[in-house]
Parts: structure tokens; C-alpha cells; sequence
């Protein structure tokens, strides 16, 4: 099998898509011709065709309103928003519409749409391309909310994701586009080659929506991570020496209750982490699904490790961002708890 | 009626893209001095056309002519002059120090550069400017230091945004420079809200924004012409038509059909189409509009016809969408060439002069830099680090002190 990096393996994805459901197409800012400014559709225009792959005017409403049309037609739409940080413009069409056309029309019209879009923070972008968005999406019903952490899962969860009848709001950690990164800024990057999740096979297959994965199987306590902070939480149980269960999430809504509920109840403890600003983080939707399923189970109060309450500092990037050693500092006091 | 054609999707293409000859044989351009100049206070309605033509003083010869030459002195015309090879000097040292590893991130606005200087000429300080990532040239033709523009780009301890934003996104409300955005269009509205306040405090102040023809597709793009035309705001709606929006040609946001001026007119606001490449004529038009503003008839819209002749940023490669002769071929010239030469026509300035003030401007972007460099390049310098919990709010609550703690400052 061919060792993909994440762009490649999202990139396979559609092709197979575009390749196998001509209901599928593509578009948003950037991604026809020149292949997005991540590369994600890079050639995607010139095998498939101008109109199956092109770009969009710069506005996000509208690409996720046309989106939804179409998707109310009987395509399969799939479209980029640039960086997630540029997202807000199309809030209302996403809150309001695509999430609610099924309920309120009582499944007379659905709209079958993936809203692909780059976020998080570690590339130096400043406010406005670091930003973690995925809570104020995963507050809304009607919206599933997917993060993969890895080539393959990326596409097979994107598969998943169009496959899907319902939108799906499909979020891509930049920052491990190219390889995997636990948080060790000072470090070399490492390319995704030689990873075991860089196997991605060229053909089509899915990763299901709604099933978390354990990455790494411990007994002192049970980390719950996605995207990104999944790579930092391993480096913080290899550095602490802590045997932690490390679950990728790998979906947010519709989230695998089940997978949380046995490793927390095995291990008694839990710590959360994500990039994300801590107030009605996701990681407070998590503590609370753990105190309600556990509590009886738990040896400690549940801790989370998140971005802190201000918006990403250019300057501060690797103040902001919880590393692993916060994540490892959590981890014992929890542990002592 | 029943269709009983197989309908197609049209998606617009560029005419040309990498490997082709650049080809502008479709522009229409309008002889300089060819374009009438109506009185401030005619209806909108009766000056549409103003929309669809292309306000150009100088002509092939760089001589000033017809009714838009706005008669400036030749000392503010070096002055432009000078803001412009200035601004052009900054941009080539910033963009290398990103090359060097000095810093994360920089944008040019090569080509454009008579956009924003000849614009801070007509406006006085006081009068609010709402730019985009690409106005640069306001706070040079102002006099704001090029060593607190680079202390920003470094985000060293100078910076006086304290790190906090990603470099060339200024801010200085002593010149009238308003907190840049990253999000595209969002000081379309704002600018038009800071305008009523003018108006609703009876003051004398106007507002200016400017924004891309990519992002007049953007939402808060009409809603803020609407305001304008509604509330008849006292303010200068800029839209830089520099035919490219990262890799998307003017065509994807709508740009094939009619010209962005045009959109002025459904919501029943006096367009001006001007060559940005003139910097006569855009003094001209934007104190026209200036002229408007300040006697309280409203807002105007300026399409900036221009070149964006640079990469969009550091992050990007023209070559991958567009011929690469392009910039070269562009039909309207070099906008700090052509004023050169009107100058010198009215032995006003001389070749020597010019490649001496190149000099000059090398020598003081140059100076500044060894004074940003010496406090410090991104990550060699910073603000102190507990600053960057400080100004989320105007007082920080538990949380924000919980969480300064825990960082451990
Ligand atoms: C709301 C929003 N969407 C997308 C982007 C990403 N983006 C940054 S600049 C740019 C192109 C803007 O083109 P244009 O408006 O023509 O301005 P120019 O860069 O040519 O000056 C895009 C798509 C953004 N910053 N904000
Ligand atoms: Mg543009």
C-alpha cells in the first residue's frame, strides 16, 4: 500500500468519490484549477472535469446555501471552506438550514452535504488560521461533526462522511496535514511515511461515522482526544510513564458513548483535552457524558486540558497551544487525585 | 412552458493560464481624458454610465488631461511619488525577510501602490480608513514608522498589537488606521457604521474602507452598500479590482458579466470606475467622492482598476494559475512609472532624481529594519508573555486569572 500523508489520503477520497457517484462535486474558494491552498484538490479539476470540481465565489454563505440546494436536488455536494476561522459567514445557512431541513419538512426535503474545512492552530496563522471551531457545531442538532487524526481514518471518514445522508461538517487538523505532531514544537517534523495509519489503500472504503478508536490500551486512566491533541496525548503518556488509554474520538456528534463508558469505567479516571478555548468547550459536553455514565466508577475528578479563554496569540502560539507537558500534568494530578 | 433544452452548468474560466501568452485584447480601455466629470450633487441615476467607463488623466505621453485632471501641485505629486517607491521598498524587504525565516508571513501590494498613497493624500487623519491586508501605503504616505510596521511583523516586544496578530495586520488609530482584519469584507459595514456616527454627532469626519474584488462576493459587501445608500453615510466604498483573488480570476466573483463599479448602481449609489494605476486619477475620483462625503450627499463607490503584481502572499505561487508574463503585460502600466514620467514631462523630477530616491527609500527601510532587528526577529523578541491573557476583556475574570496562573506567569 502507498504511504499517504493526510492532503493525499483526503485527496484519494474524493477522487474515488467523484470516480464512483456523479452525484458528487466539488467546490469552494481556490479549489478548481490551482487544487486548493492546502492541495487537497490538486488535479481533482483536470481528471474530473470543470464542473465537477471548481472554484467558488468568496462567500462562504453562499457556497454552503448553493450546497444545500443542490443537496435538496439529489447531489452529494462536497465544499471547502478555506481555514474553518472563515466559516462564520455561512453560520446561519449551517444552524438554520442544512441542519434543519429534514426536521422541519419532516424528511420531504434532505440535504446530503460534507463541508470539508482545515483548522486548528501550530502554524504561526495568527487569530484568524489557528482557530478550533468544532463546539459551536456540535451544540447544533441536526449537524454531525467528524475530526480524523490520521490518513487512513481521514479517508475513510471523509468516505464515510459523503456516503452519509446527513451533512456532515468535516474538520481538518492542518497542523498534521503533513505528518504527525504530538506537540513537541522544538523537535523536527516527522513526515507521515513510515506511520502505521500512512498504509492507505487507493481504493474506495469507509471508516464509520459515530466509532471511536483506542489508540492505545492502558489502565490508569482514560485520556479522550480527536484531531491534533490525539499525537500529543500519546507523547504525554510515553513521557509521564503513565498507562493511559488513549481514545481518538474520531467523531464528535454523533459521539461513541459506548467506547467512553467502558474504558472510563475500567480505568476509573479520565482527563480530556483539546485545542479548543475552554469555556463550553466539547470537553465539557465529554466531562459531563462521563460523570453521568460513571460516577460511581470514578476515583478522581475528571480534568480537562484545553486552549485557554483568549483567542490564538500569533506570538504565543506555544503558550496557547496545550502541549504535552500540561497534557503529562494532568495526567498525575489526576492520577494522585 | 416546458424546457426541452439539456441544460449545462457554466462554470467561468480565465482566458489564459500557465504556458499561454498573456492576452488583454478584451479590456476595454477608454482613452485618458475621455470620461465627463458630473458635479458632486448629480442623482446617481444620471451618472450610471460613470460605472462601465474608466476615469484616466494621463495618456500615453504622461500629460495630465481632461475634465478629472485634479490640478495638484507638483510637490504633493513627489510626495505620492515618493510614498509609493517607498511603500514598493518596504514590501521587497519584508517579503525577503519572510524568505529569510525572519517572520511567518507577508503580503505586497506591488502594482497598487497608487491606490493607498494617492487615497492618504485626499483624506486628512482625522477621516477613518478601513482597509484590507493591502492598504500598507496609507500608514507609509503618513508617516508611521517603518520600524513599528516591522516591530509588528516581527511580533517582537515592540509590537504595538503585542504579538497578538499575524504580521501586516496593523492597527493605529492616531492615523486614522483601523484594526485590520483577517476575515475578508467584515469593515465594509463597520466603516459605514463609523460614518453615521459622524453624521449622527454632527462632525466633519468621513470614513473610507477598501476591499478586494474577490471578497465583493462576501455578504457584508452588500449589506454595507445598502447601509450606505440607506443612511447616505458619509463614506468612500473602495473596491481594488486587482483581477485576482489568491488563485481565482475576477471572473468567479462575478467580474465577467459587468464591472464591480455596477454594483453600485442597484443600490442607487453614485460608481466611479478609475484606473488604479493613475494616480492622478485616483486622486481625482476619491476627491470627488471626498468632496461628496464632506457636504453630506453620501457614499460613493470607486472600482480601483488594477494589477495585483505580486504573489498573493508568502504562502503563495502565481505560476501555478497564471501566465507568468502577466504582471509585465498588464495594459495600465506601472502606476509609479507612469506618475514618474508625468513628472519629469513637467520637469518636475528627473531620472536622476528617481533612481536617487530609490536609493533613499532602500536606505530608510533599510535603517528601520536595523532598528526592528535589533530588538528583535519573530521568536528572538516578544511582549511579555502574561500579556497575551490581558485584553480579551476590559477586566479579567476568574477564569482568565485562573488560567494566566496556570501558565505560569
Ligand atoms: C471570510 C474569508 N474567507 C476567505 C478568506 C481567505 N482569503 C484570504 S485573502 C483571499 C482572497 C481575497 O481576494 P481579494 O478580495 O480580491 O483581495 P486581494 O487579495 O486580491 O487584495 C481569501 C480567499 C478570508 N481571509 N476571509
Ligand atoms: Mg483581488
Amino acid at each position: 500500500m502507498p504511504a499517504m500523508n493526510m492532503i493525499q489520503a483526503l485527496n484519494s477520497a474524493l477522487d474515488n468519490m467523484l470516480e464512483k457517484d456523479p452525484n458528487v462535486l466539488i467546490f469552494g474558494e481556490d479549489v478548481g484549477f490551482f487544487g486548493g491552498v492546502f492541495r487537497v484538490t490538486d488535479g481533482l479539476q483536470k481528471k474530473h472535469g470543470l464542473t465537477r470540481c471548481f472554484d467558488a465565489p468568496i462567500a462562504e454563505g453562499g457556497i454552503v446555501g448553493a450546497a444545500i440546494g443542490m443537496g435538496a436536488y439529489g447531489l452529494r455536494p462536497v465544499v471547502e471552506i478555506q481555514f474553518a476561522d472563515y466559516i462564520y459567514p455561512a453560520y446561519d445557512q449551517l444552524v438554520s438550514e442544512a441542519a434543519r431541513l429534514r426536521y422541519r419538512s419532516a424528511a420531504d426535503f434532505t440535504a446530503p452535504m460534507t463541508i470539508r474545512s482545515p483548522y486548528g492552530g501550530g502554524i504561526f496563522g495568527g487569530n484568524t488560521h489557528s482557530q478550533s471551531v468544532e463546539a459551536l457545531f456540535t451544540h447544533v442538532a441536526g449537524l454531525k461533526t467528524v475530526i480524523p487524526s490520521n490518513p487512513y481514518d481521514a479517508k475513510g471518514l471523509l468516505i464515510a462522511s459523503i456516503e452519509d445522508d446527513d451533512p456532515v461538517l468535516f474538520l481538518e487538523p492542518k497542523r498534521i496535514y503533513n505528518g504527525p505532531f504530538d506537540g513537541h514544537h522544538e523537535k523536527p517534523v516527522s513526515p507521515w511515511a513510515g506511520h502505521p495509519m500512512s498504509d492507505v489503500p487507493a481504493e474506495h472504503y469507509t471508516v464509520p461515522l459515530g466509532k471511536a478508536h483506542t489508540l492505545r490500551e492502558g489502565k490508569d486512566l482514560t485520556v479522550l482526544a480527536y484531531g491534533v491533541m490525539v499525537h500529543v496525548a500519546l507523547a504525554a503518556a510515553q513521557d509521564s510513564g503513565i498507562d493511559a488509554e488513549v481514545i481518538d474520538l474520531r467523531t464528535l456528534v454523533p459521539v461513541d458513548i459506548e467506547a467512553i463508558e467502558a474504558s472510563v469505567k475500567k480505568t476509573g479516571r479520565c482527563v480530556i483535552v483539546h485545542e479548543a478555548t475552554r469555556t463550553s468547550g466539547f470537553g465539557a459536553e465529554l466531562s459531563a457524558l462521563v460523570q453521568e455514565a460513571c460516577f460511581y466508577h470514578l476515583e478522581a475528578p475528571i480534568e480537562r486540558v484545553t486552549g485557554w479563554d483568549t483567542p490564538y496569540p500569533h506570538a504565543f502560539e506555544w503558550d496557547y497551544f496545550p502541549g504535552p507537558e500540561r497534557v503529562a500534568k494532568a495526567m498525575r494530578r489526576v492520577m494522585e487525585g | 412552458m416546458k424546457n426541452t433544452q439539456a441544460l449545462s452548468l457554466h462554470v467561468p474560466e480565465p482566458q489564459t493560464r500557465p504556458g499561454d501568452e498573456p492576452d488583454f485584447t478584451r479590456l476595454q480601455l477608454p482613452a485618458a481624458g475621455s470620461v465627463e466629470r458630473p458635479g458632486i450633487s448629480t442623482p446617481a441615476l444620471q451618472m450610471r454610465e460613470l460605472a462601465y467607463g474608466l476615469i484616466r488623466v494621463l495618456d500615453e505621453e504622461g500629460r495630465a488631461i481632461g475634465p478629472w485632471n485634479p490640478r495638484v501641485d507638483p510637490e504633493t505629486l513627489r510626495r505620492g511619488l515618493k510614498a509609493m517607491l517607498l511603500t514598493r521598498a518596504f514590501d521587497d524587504r519584508m517579503y525577503r525577510a519572510q524568505r529569510q525565516g525572519k517572520t511567518s508571513f507577508y503580503m505586497k501590494c506591488t502594482g497598487e501602490e497608487a491606490v493607498a498613497c494617492a487615497q492618504a493624500l485626499v483624506l486628512t487623519q482625522e477621516d477613518m480608513c478601513f482597509p484590507t491586508y493591502r492598504q500598507q501605503g496609507l500608514l507609509i504616505t503618513r508617516g508611521y514608522p517603518l520600524a513599528t510596521m516591522m516591530n509588528q511583523i516581527y511580533s517582537n516586544a515592540s509590537d504595538p498589537i503585542k504579538g497578538r496578530q499575524l504580521p501586516v495586520m496593523y492597527s493605529s488609530k492616531a492615523f486614522g488606521f483601523f484594526t485590520i482584519s483577517g476575515n475578508l469584507g467584515t469593515q465594509y459595514p463597520q466603516a459605514v457604521g463609523w460614518a453615521m456616527a459622524s453624521a449622527y454627532k454632527g462632525d466633519d469626519k468621513i470614513a473610507a474602507a477598501w476591499i478586494g474584488d474577490g471578497a465583493t462576493a462576501e455578504g457584508d459587501f452588500h449589506s454595507a452598500l445598502t447601509f450606505a445608500s440607506v443612511y447616505r453615510a458619509p463614506v468612500i466604498l473602495n473596491i481594488v479590482n486587482n483581477q485576482w483573488a489568491i488563485s481565482s480570476y475576477h471572473g468567479i466573483a462575478g467580474g465577467d458579466q459587468t464591472t464591480f463599479a455596477a454594483r453600485g448602481i442597484g443600490y442607487g449609489l453614485p460608481a466611479l470606475r478609475v484606473d488604479g494605476n493613475d494616480f492622478l486619477a485616483v486622486y481625482a475620483a476619491t476627491e470627488w467622492a471626498a468632496e461628496r462625503a464632506r457636504a453630506n450627499l453620501g457614499a460613493t463607490v470607486l472600482e480601483l482598476y488594477t494589477y495585483r503584481a505580486a504573489q498573493h502572499s508568502t504562502s503563495d505561487d502565481p505560476a501555478r494559475y497564471r501566465p507568468a508574463e502577466e504582471a509585465g503585460g498588464w495594459p495600465l502600466g506601472d502606476p509609479v512609472l507612469r506618475l514618474a514620467a508625468h513628472l519629469i514631462g513637467l520637469g518636475e523630477w528627473s531620472n536622476e532624481q528617481h533612481a536617487a530616491y530609490q536609493q533613499e527609500a532602500i536606505a530608510l527601510v533599510r535603517a528601520a529594519g536595523k532598528e526592528a532587528e535589533a530588538i528583535g526577529t519573530l521568536g528572538q523578541s516578544r511582549p511579555e508573555a502574561a500579556t497575551m491573557f490581558e485584553d480579551v476583556y476590559k477586566d479579567m475574570d476568574w477564569r482568565l486569572l485562573r488560567q494566566k496562573r496556570e501558565a505560569g506567569f
